[in-house]
């Protein structure tokens, strides 16, 4: 067609005299448009989490004063005893000066039990449906460290297998963690004693943390996070066990609320061979700090360059 | 731009709503498509990504799969501005700001993949600069949001000024926008290296990091990107909305094949170090080829390369003159390129975990017509710009006309 042509064409179209039938049905149009785009959206209505204004602009958990934290924990404990009917207390315990944790995971005395990998879960109020674990046990054949042939779902029953050894693996802890480089609003940081925590209030739930991380120790609640009220642990810490969001991301945060409080992490206090040591690697006679300058250490993925702070070692 | 002129957005909305009967159908059926992509995002946001098919081990899915693609066919305007900004193409140069469009409505997918992929969108603001924390520039995401936003900003307003002169039937001042357009030449690259440096900066992920990714991406993006804009040619033309000149097909199609062949050297030699060494980090390879056990990507795969090739060799051949060749040739490599960016590449990288767990990943009916939707809307947008931008183009809808 040529542009005379369609010069024409315009014209004639733009010669009908009907602009009150197409005001009509321009209407209609957008009233049926509008209608389905409400219908589109109805199921919203059954939003299973929807966030208070509150929720919506809280700050950044290093912005909030020691007022706004108070607010917020009681805020918090109140929406708990709500919707738990439990009577909880969050705290927020600090690094302590001079402290840098570490753990030490014996290779030669995990039975893979994963007695660990449930006290942690209990610990740390992950959701029960669906289940988050942060320890992850993986059933190697004996002469290889390969992964790839590792076993992740082996049954129970397959447990202390003579011919397999088992390597326990959640957060590294690492000194420089890459979760934290790719976060593109800082809502996950490492604190001053090493620990990498994650601000539930903070994290979009971009999920390029989880990407990065060389030991799939990242979470992201895909669902609802769902617990039973009578599992819930109420001694919670705001940077670690408090009860997640949909939406967001969390990890093992080496127990925080007891840890730096002199307690030990639940996964070491409930292993049954004594594998687990835990401690201050910057106290010279701490007992992580002894084995790791006495026996043969390693780390997991050295050539990833993230420097964990979690050690391995195959002792008797 | 509205200034006073009611007329503008009255003339503008006509032209929009009013089209033949083929057009009205079109337009909604891409209305219906992006109120069900809507409808099942709304279920997305009331019950979380559970919805979709991803989880712990392959934590991304068809969404940024779907966003690394179109990235790079946002990025692939640039194609067709080089030749007729720099080289002075007259006859690209009459067509040019319809891949400009493009690009608008490409960058505007990609927001939309970004935002459907994220956990929780009520938390965007957290980004923002000044009232949130912007992570820049450690965070290869921030740089991301910034030269997607940026290149959406730049086409933008090289695309209005140009149109709304053209409306107003007033003269071009080069230096108004000339120089926005080479910034955007420099900038178009940009956008799709760094999304691709968001993936191979990660030492986790030994499938992602390749020094090869960034040349890969934009190697498929220039042959992807440019064989749509020929579709799109060729269905303009084939709709009377416009004539494209015989020699801007032949032109663009130098530059797919060119591209594609480029691409497929890459993939080989990728192909080629990883196998050949048969070291660990080639089991994401094998494992996607099928070599290691059974995947599901594998005939997604396979069916990639193979019209890739089948593509590049009826583009060596003389009936490459052929249209009916030249527009299979250009359906197979957009559809070859988007199976081997998305499913072959940003899947793959997960499978297996940093930890050797083999999970395999099957998009749920929810996430996929949540893409659909997606795909829809960016279709809706970018007739819509097309249904403005041909007549005033054209010369047929202007200003002054409308005073009469």
């Amino acid at each position: 067609m040529s542009t005379e042509e369609q010069k024409d064409l315009e014209l004639k179209n733009a010669e009908k005299p009907e602009p009150a039938i197409s005001r009509r049905y321009f209407l209609a149009g957008a009233a049926c448009v509008s209608a389905a785009t409400a219908v589109s959206l109805s199921p919203l209505l059954n939003a299973e989490e929807v966030p208070s204004t509150d929720d919506f602009i809280q700050k950044h958990y290093k912005q909030l004063s020691d007022e706004d934290k108070k607010e917020i924990f009681a805020k918090l404990e109140a929406r708990i005893d709500k919707q738990y009917g439990v009577t909880a207390t969050i705290s927020d315990p600090q690094p302590i000066e001079g402290v840098e944790f570490a753990y030490v995971l014996n290779l030669g005395r995990c039975i893979g039990c994963r007695k660990c990998v449930y006290a942690c879960m209990e610990e740390n109020n992950q959701s029960r449906s669906p289940q988050k674990q942060y320890i992850r046990v993986l059933k190697m054949k004996q002469g290889t460290v390969n992964l790839e042939t590792s076993s992740h779902d082996y049954p129970e029953k397959e447990a202390s297998s003579e011919d397999h050894f088992y390597m326990p693996v959640a957060c590294q802890q690492c000194r420089e963690p890459k979760c934290i480089e790719v976060c593109p609003v800082k809502a996950t940081w490492k604190e001053k004693d090493g620990i990498v925590v994650v601000d539930y209030n903070w994290c979009i739930g971009c999920r390029y943390c989880e990407a990065a991380c060389p030991y799939h120790a990242r979470r992201f609640n895909f669902a609802k996070p769902q617990i039973p009220t009578e599992d819930l642990n109420p001694d919670m810490g705001y940077l670690s066990n408090r009860p997640r969001y949909m939406g967001v991301m969390e990890k093992c945060t080496f127990c925080l609320h007891k840890t730096r409080r002199g307690e030990y992490p639940a996964c070491m206090e409930v292993c049954p061979t004594g594998s687990r040591k835990f401690g201050n690697l910057r106290d010279p006679k701490s007992e992580v700090r002894k084995i790791i300058e006495q026996e043969r250490v390693f780390v997991l993925k050295q050539e990833a360059g993230t420097l964990p702070k979690f050690y391995y070692t195959f002792a008797k | 731009m509205n200034k006073g002129s009611p007329g503008v957005i009255s003339d503008l909305a006509k032209t929009i709503l009013i089209g033949n009967r083929t057009y009205a159908l079109w337009m909604f059926a891409l209305i219906a498509l992006s109120l069900l992509g809507l409808n099942a995002f709304s279920r997305q946001l009331a019950h979380g990504l559970y919805t979709t098919g991803m989880g712990d081990e392959v934590s991304w899915g068809l969404y940024i799969s779907n966003f690394a693609f179109l990235v790079g066919m946002a990025a692939a305007a640039v194609m067709m501005v080089i030749p007729a900004y720099i080289f002075k193409d007259e006859e690209i140069h009459k067509v040019v700001i319809f891949t400009e469009l493009w690009a608008i409505a490409a960058l505007i997918m990609c927001l939309l993949f970004v935002t459907a992929d994220i956990g929780r969108p009520d938390r965007l603001w957290h980004m923002f600069p000044v009232i949130g924390v912007f992570n820049w520039p450690m965070s290869m995401l921030t740089w991301d949001v910034l030269v997607l936003n940026g290149y959406l900003f730049l086409n933008l307003y090289v695309c209005g000024y140009v149109l709304y002169k053209k409306y107003k039937g007033q003269k071009l001042v080069a230096r108004h926008y000339v120089p926005i357009v080479f910034l955007a030449i420099a900038w178009a690259p940009l956008i799709h290296t760094i999304t691709a440096f968001l993936f191979q900066g990660l030492a986790a992920r030994p499938f992602w990091h390749s020094g090869l990714i960034a040349p890969r991406f934009l190697a498929s993006a220039f042959s992807a990107g440019p064989a749509f804009i020929i579709l799109v040619f060729k269905i303009m033309e084939y709709f009377k909305c416009c004539t494209i000149h015989k020699d801007v097909i032949a032109k663009i199609r130098i530059i797919v094949t060119v591209s594609l062949l480029v691409n497929l050297l890459l993939f080989g030699s990728e192909l080629f170090t990883e196998l050949y060494s048969g070291s660990e980090h080639s089991i994401h390879l094998s494992f996607l080829l099928g070599f290691h056990g059974k995947s599901v990507l594998a005939p997604w795969i396979w069916s990639a390369v193979v019209l890739n090739i089948i593509a590049a060799i009826i583009l060596l051949l003389p009936v490459r003159e052929n249209p009916r060749f030249l527009n299979v040739a250009c359906v197979m490599i957009v559809v070859g390129i988007w199976v081997e960016k998305g499913l072959g590449f940003v899947i793959s990288g997960f499978i297996p975990t940093p930890l050797g767990d083999f999970v395999q990943y099957q998009p749920s009916l929810n996430e996929l017509t949540v893409c659909f939707g997606i795909l829809a809307f960016g279709l809706l947008i970018y007739t819509a710009l097309l249904k403005i931008a041909v007549p005033i183009i054209n010369g047929q809808l202007c200003h002054r006309k409308n005073d009469n």
